[in-house]
């Protein structure tokens, strides 16, 4: 878009704030543009975000990344990487550490499924 | 665990940094601000807004006339060190600290913005360095050491953005990285990467920044170096500080952890503080209790580190009229190359002794409260309210970025329509968000957003991380520690191609401005030429120098055809061997009680002053002055004849004085006029038949002894003597 400066006519309603209302102003504005950008981050996760979950609950980078591989493969990431590992824990009885182990192993991820009953909830 | 300690005396050993680093554990978390020192007291001077002094530094040039004094400003003084090789740049960073640096800014390698997940080991950057645990780890382990050294807490640094934020972000808040850049605007406007995971990341990653503490630093001078004329961005860089600091506040940071990474946009030859000054004035009062980064241009560096200097002086007279909480430095060889080890310390100096020189102006100066500032300041305010509001008229802030709001190079509301435009669903991570279930759950501390904790009954409001007992904040422990990922590019391998170099305990030495022998020398010459000629005469006369991959720095003309000043680059292909090296011996000196007593046994009387056309006089005062440990403390009696004193006149007053001594400051050296000076004095002193009962001495700061004794004094004295070398030599030399 091209526009030649219209600063003018387009500060009309801003023209009798007094400096105080003008700052009022700012912060409201700034606050409807970034109050949906927080409401979005509520709701949504991402692959890293996922992998920071993981970082915090004990596994290292490599095994984090392998691990949201694998749940993203399953269609379990909705849930939480560190959701199925801290679920698949308490149904197996071992520490956090070695069930995340497990689960990288390969072979175990039909029971986190079935755990999550298949993946994707409704 | 390793013992290593730094002692004062002795080299870095990078080698004890890496040893034991799988259980190095940092101090602390979260960013330190200086510690006021209000009226501070230092020699003749008081301070009215520096901060505690350091226990151990290097003061500024001139500070030996001022007793040594090293006073430091209030501001945290950044420094941004990453050469490549974290191993050198720890070197650099004990430099840095006792230059007064207490934030040290590592730059990423190039790239790992896009590096999907947390790189690790230690492979060599470019153009930066590539962040990993290991890296950190090293860094901070050598940075707690060095804080002790000096004496003030260090903030480490670093980048929490691309397309890993919240790995990154968990490893800083893991390894004690206290401050970091994260602005998720960043990402879209400059990384391309997906504006909506920009955000989504973000809010993690805020969300862990502010549980550590760490001071974030958003982007917005990013907008400043792009922008096609910067003076314009004004408006819009206010915007994207609101944008990230109002969604930091949404994170849960803590108001006094928010910094504005803001810029004077301008530069000379345009009248750029009157440009910059409304700006930086509007910034602060719209954003009242955040604090301020005052970073440097660097939009419009070149190579000249003078011009770089300046513009940046006048960047802290901005900082100074207004406010900064951190001042940031831009190494003046910038806009050369990757900066060199110097050029960190060169910037470092130039923020402390600017900020020390401005030291209480506000007490005298104040900014006019109407006129131009006033309206300037009105006007970018108003254009930047109109700026949002457009925003949110065209659907809100992706929107906006999709439309190519922002960087546009008009003077908005003016647009030129070349802003940078991004699509919601474009860029690098499009599609990789994931919608979280009802049950989504994520049993660890810090997390941002919905967290069904309630189905494994943990009560509202505890800590998530109770469901597993902890994690990794609370029990470090349980972070796992890889050292290496690749058996060639590594830490131990490059140092084994240097360890011959390597201090402390290397018999060689070899020249070096960025890595352990790197062998880079510079040079500086002017050729009565044009520039062209000029450039190539250099390079061929660094080749008949021996230098190898010789190349032109900097050209600056003196005039276009009778002169041109050129910096030149290259490298030596040898070393030096320390104990090959012929190194003055210290002046031998008696002791203050022995000279004291050899002058009560024997009374000294001395002539002396500056001879010949030469108006210095603060070298021979230091020298002769009870003040500053002069001869005068030992009881030798000093007649002091001044400045400009011709020889004749030395001899003269030597005689009728009937003096033991004369001692002879000669400060001008064009044309050796010094030491024809010397050796008229002698010369005189022998035609009047008193030479062998009088000790001649000079000094002064271009005489080196070996060339004054030549000339026909006794003794010389240079750069650093002191009053006990003279009297020491008076006593020494006086005559039966």
């Amino acid at each position: 878009m091209k526009r030649t400066d219209d600063f003018e006519s387009r500060r009309e309603h801003l023209k009798g704030l007094s400096d105080e209302q003008l700052k009022e102003r700012f912060w409201e504005l700034a606050r409807q543009l970034t109050d949906p950008l927080l409401s979005m981050g509520k709701e949504y996760t991402s692959p890293s975000i996922e992998r920071s979950v993981l970082l915090r609950m004990g596994f290292s980078s490599l095994e984090a990344a392998a691990l949201v591989k694998g749940c993203l493969e399953q269609g379990l990431l909705g849930h939480g990487a560190g959701h199925v590992v801290y679920k698949m824990s308490r149904s197996w009885g071992l520490p956090i550490r070695e069930t995340g182990l497990k689960l990288l192993a390969g072979e175990h991820w039909e029971e986190a499924q079935a755990a999550f009953e298949g993946g994707r909830s409704a | 665990m390793s013992r290593y300690e730094l002692k004062p005396d002795q080299a870095l050993d990078v080698r004890e940094i890496l040893k034991d680093l799988k259980d190095y554990r940092p101090r602390r978390r979260g960013w330190v601000w200086r510690t006021p020192a209000p009226g501070l007291q230092m020699r003749d001077f008081t301070y009215r807004e520096a901060s505690e002094p350091l226990k151990c530094s290097v003061p500024l040039p001139p500070a030996h006339h001022f007793g040594g004094i090293d006073p430091q400003p209030l501001p945290v003084i950044t420094t941004e060190i990453a050469s490549g090789r974290f191993e050198d740049d720890i070197r650099r960073m004990r430099m840095a600290a006792h230059h007064g640096a207490d934030h040290i800014m590592v730059i990423r390698t190039a790239g790992q913005s896009h590096f999907d997940g947390l790189i690790e080991g230690t492979p060599q950057g470019i153009g930066g360095v590539p962040i990993t645990r290991k890296q950190l780890r090293a860094q901070r382990k050598a940075l707690d050491m060095i804080e002790d050294e000096v004496g003030r807490p260090i903030n480490y640094h670093s980048y929490v953005s691309g397309v890993a934020g919240p790995e990154i972000a968990v490893l800083f808040a893991e390894e004690g990285v206290n401050g970091a850049h994260q602005d998720p605007q960043y990402n879209v406007l400059y990384r391309n990467i997906n504006m909506v995971r920009s955000f989504v990341d973000a809010c993690e990653s805020k969300t862990v920044m502010a549980w550590s503490q760490t001071a974030q630093i958003d982007g917005a001078h990013n907008a400043n170096a792009t922008s096609r004329d910067a003076w314009k961005v004004m408006p819009e860089l206010m915007v994207q500080h609101a944008i990230n600091a109002q969604f930091s506040l949404g994170c849960g940071m803590r108001k006094d952890l928010i910094c504005l990474s803001t810029v004077p946009p301008t530069a000379t030859p345009a009248p750029c503080v009157f440009m910059d000054l409304p700006y930086a004035v509007a910034l602060r009062e719209l954003f009242t209790g955040f604090r301020m980064r005052a970073q440097m241009n660097t939009k419009y560096i070149e190579s000249s580190t003078r011009e770089a200097t300046v513009t940046h002086v006048l960047n802290m007279l901005i900082s100074k009229l207004t406010s900064a909480d951190i001042q940031s430095t831009i190494t003046p060889d910038e806009g050369r190359n990757v900066p060199w080890h110097i050029y960190n310390i060169e910037a470092c100096d130039t923020a402390k002794q600017t900020l020390i020189g401005l030291d209480g102006l506000m007490e005298m100066v104040e900014l006019k409260r109407d006129g131009t500032l006033r309206e300037k300041a009105r006007e970018l305010k108003e254009r930047a309210v109109l700026f949002m509001e457009e925003m949110l008229s065209g659907g809100g802030y992706f929107e906006a970025v999709e439309q190519g709001q922002f960087v546009d190079s008009g003077l908005y509301p003016e647009r030129n329509g070349d802003g940078i435009a991004r699509q919601k669903e474009g860029g690098i991570g499009a599609g990789t968000l994931v919608k979280r279930e009802s049950d989504y759950m994520a049993p660890v501390t810090a997390h941002y957003g919905r967290n069904n904790t309630a189905q494994y009954g943990l009560a509202a409001g505890a800590d998530p991380a109770e469901l597993i007992g902890g994690c990794t904040f609370q029990k470090p422990e349980m972070i796992q520690y890889i050292d290496e990922l690749d058996q060639e590019d590594n830490v131990y391998r490059r140092m084994e191609e240097t360890e011959a170099l390597r201090q402390p305990g290397s018999l060689y030495v070899k020249p070096e401005m960025e890595w352990l022998g790197d062998g880079t020398v510079m040079l500086t010459f002017f050729f009565p030429v044009e520039a062209k000629i000029a450039q190539a005469a250099a390079l061929e006369a660094a080749r008949r120098m021996n230098l190898t991959e010789p190349e032109v720095i900097s050209v600056e003309i003196m005039h276009p055809v009778d002169g041109t000043r050129i910096e030149l680059k290259g490298k030596v292909p040898f070393s030096l061997k320390l104990d090959e090296l012929e190194i003055p011996k210290e002046p031998e000196t008696l002791s203050d009680d022995e000279i004291r007593k050899a002058i009560e046994e024997r009374p000294m009387s001395v002539v002396c002053g500056t001879v010949g056309e030469d108006e210095h006089s603060v070298g021979l005062r230091e020298i002769i002055d009870i003040k500053h440990g002069g001869i005068e403390k030992y009881g030798i009696k000093v007649h002091y004849l001044g400045t400009s004193v011709p020889p004749e006149k030395m001899v003269n007053a030597a005689i009728e004085l009937g003096a033991d001594a004369i001692l002879a400051s000669a400060i001008i050296s064009h044309d050796n006029i010094h030491y024809k000076n010397i050796a008229l004095i002698d010369r005189l002193a022998r035609e009047m038949g008193v030479r062998d009962k009088l000790v001649f001495l000079a000094g002064g700061t271009q005489v080196t002894p070996e060339l004054a004794r030549e000339a026909g004094a006794d003794e010389g004295f240079g750069r650093g003597s002191k009053g006990v070398h003279v009297a020491t030599a008076l006593v020494k030399l006086r005559k039966s």
